[in-house]
């Protein structure tokens, strides 16, 4: 059973739905909720309709595989496997505890996750591999490995590039989450980017770069897989930091965020448009 | 046989095995028209080519990599803690021209830290054959076991001939009672030298091939302190986190205490220069070393110290 939504009110509700356990996952202890909170729509159309991987095929090596190498926005999958009944809802209430794995990057324990990161710039090259397994043996399956926009600063990132497109990995596609911001800045602020664009066509990979919020926008990129045979597939979406919630949008002090209580029920309103929440609770920029 | 030979027997008989490289050709020239696409060089990246390895290794491949030590265990070490230790994925890592093998290649070539940083990553096996016969008796139990593994490539002859190898056991060549000579790796055939000299001389000497670092065979270590007035440590390693190291933690673990003589690179990189040279000028060809521990000199020929075939 794969599946395979394709109905933007039905994604868009469980985006929401997400958005509202990043929220409940950002207090006592908090979590990366701004670099979370980017990554969520194109989480979710992945995982809801656009790969060959849902509750029941997990362990089958015919599936598509996902790694997500920005370890720190892992709320947003453990939000998505809660709404896609990977893991159960009950268990995101273990964020952070020393009796589970919810921790602030993905491990193996939790039905779903291919691979821990954490690290930086490991996953292109570990997705790398899988795809190289695939094409040796003739599958059909597809492989993602979703980065942040901060972590093209490693430059295994790029030897990564080097090597997919010298083995014509068209099996594969590498998403940025382009939401402009690393850890304490501005990304041009700091290691510019631009033109991200043509960086990656001058790796030899064939890129296209959409709304990351915008699920027509991501439908429309990724139904062109393979966008060119014998080319690494890049997706650059452009998103914003904290996207859902005005009072943290795209501010470099809102990566990290732990919530007083008070504060969260604030945000789940104005998660819901409601109002505008005043944040009291200490800014917290490198973590 | 050759590394060569045995690395092509195995992977034609086993679709598991990927061979992949970070453009170190030099011991596997012959696998890419033999194993086609289960061939794999990701050019000069190590870190790409451990990252991709552990997702082969996700895909129930068997990957046997090949770098340059020094480049393979630190370059990529990072990747090969986090990648290839935290899952224990069965990732095999050929380290060509480690310890003094890097010879005349400079200090940035010299994997003399190896043994030390590998054998800190939980899950990690070491292994160091004394010549070409104990790495082909020793890899395919190497490459059948599920964890990963990092072992000093050693190509070079000897006209020694090893017992079978056990995994984490140690061969012991020699007993005897006035010294024991713990060895591992190129410096054995130096080893072997300086038991004959000591025997002339004298003593009762014993000498143990360790072969695998990690896991270490104990019970031969507390053996010869148990049996020997001296125990002597010969690797071609920094004194720190080695065989001397791994020796000082075993007695530590079983409250014993002996007598050591360490033979290792303390606090220096060694001079580049090819191979013979460089082993005499630290001190560690067999008529040298035999001659530290009897305190004398002796009328004793050291014998000719073989070039390492070109290494690129």
């Amino acid at each position: 059973m794969q599946n395979n939504i394709r109905d933007n009110k039905e994604l868009e509700a469980i985006a929401l739905n997400v958005r509202e356990h990043i929220i409940k996952m950002s207090t006592d202890g908090g979590c990366f909720t701004g670099a979370s909170l980017s990554a969520v729509d194109m989480i979710v159309y992945l995982y809801a309709e656009f790969l060959n991987l849902h509750k029941d095929n997990l362990t089958d090596p015919e599936r598509d595989y996902l790694f997500l190498s920005k370890g720190h926005d892992v709320p947003a999958l453990y939000g998505t496997f809660a709404e896609l009944g990977l893991i159960e809802k009950e268990r995101l209430a273990n964020h952070l505890s020393i009796n589970d794995h919810i921790y602030w990057h993905p491990n193996t324990h939790i039905p779903g996750i291919e691979f821990h990161s954490g690290s930086l710039g490991h996953l292109p090259s570990v997705a790398i591999g899988v795809a190289m397994d695939i094409k040796i043996r003739g599958g059909a399956n597809k492989v993602i490995c979703i980065m942040g926009d901060g972590e093209l600063n490693e430059g295994s990132c790029w030897e990564a590039v080097l090597v997919a497109n010298a083995y014509k990995l068209d099996n594969l596609i590498f998403v940025i989450d382009r939401n402009k911001f690393q850890a304490n800045m501005a990304t041009e602020d700091l290691i510019p980017l631009e033109p991200l664009h043509n960086k990656f066509t001058a790796f030899g990979a064939a890129v296209s770069r959409i709304d990351g919020h915008d699920f027509n926008e991501l439908r429309r990129a990724f139904e062109k897989y393979p966008f060119a045979e014998g080319k690494l597939n890049v997706v650059i979406a452009d998103t914003i930091r904290g996207k859902g919630l005005p009072s943290i949008q795209a501010r470099a002090d809102r990566w990290f965020c732990n919530f007083s209580a008070g504060e969260v029920e604030q945000l789940l309103q104005e998660l819901h448009g409601e109002h505008t929440t005043q944040l009291t609770s200490e800014t917290l920029v490198v973590r | 046989m050759s590394y060569e030979e045995l690395l092509t027997e195995l992977s034609l008989a086993n679709e598991r095995f990927v061979v992949m490289t970070a453009e170190n050709r030099a011991l596997i020239r012959n696998l890419p028209q033999l194993l086609g696409k289960r061939f794999i060089d990701t050019g000069i990246t190590e870190q790409t080519m451990i990252g991709a390895a552990a997702g082969l290794a996700l895909r129930n491949r068997v990957p046997v990599v090949h770098a340059l030590a020094s480049f393979l265990s630190m370059r990529a070490f990072e990747f090969i803690r986090t990648d290839a230790g935290i899952p224990s994925l069965p990732i095999k890592l050929s380290a060509f021209i480690p310890g003094l093998l890097s010879d005349a290649n400079g200090p940035t070539h010299q994997a003399i830290e190896d043994v030390s940083i590998m054998r800190g990553i939980p899950n990690m096996t070491v292994f160091a054959p004394a010549d070409e016969d104990d790495m082909v008796k020793m890899m395919p139990a190497i490459w059948a076991s599920p964890k990963p593994a990092y072992t000093r490539i050693n190509t070079r002859k000897t006209s020694y001939v090893h017992a079978p190898f056990e995994p984490g056991k140690a061969e012991v060549i020699e007993r005897g009672t006035d010294v024991t000579i713990l060895t591992y790796g190129l410096l054995f055939e130096q080893a072997l030298i300086a038991t004959e000299i000591l025997k002339s001389e004298g003593l009762l000497v014993g000498l143990i091939n360790m072969r695998s670092l990690k896991p270490v065979d104990e019970q031969a270590i507390l053996n010869s302190v148990d049996q020997s007035e001296l125990i002597v440590t010969l690797e071609d390693h920094f004194l720190t986190g080695g065989l001397y190291t791994i020796v000082a933690e075993v007695l530590l673990k079983h409250q014993k205490t002996a007598r050591v003589l360490p033979f290792a690179l303390n606090e220096k990189w060694f001079k580049p220069a090819l191979l013979p040279a460089v082993i005499e000028h630290e001190g560690f060809s067999g008529k040298q070393v035999a001659e530290a521990i009897l305190g004398y000199q002796t009328s004793h020929i050291q014998p000719e110290i073989l070039k390492p075939q070109f290494a690129e």
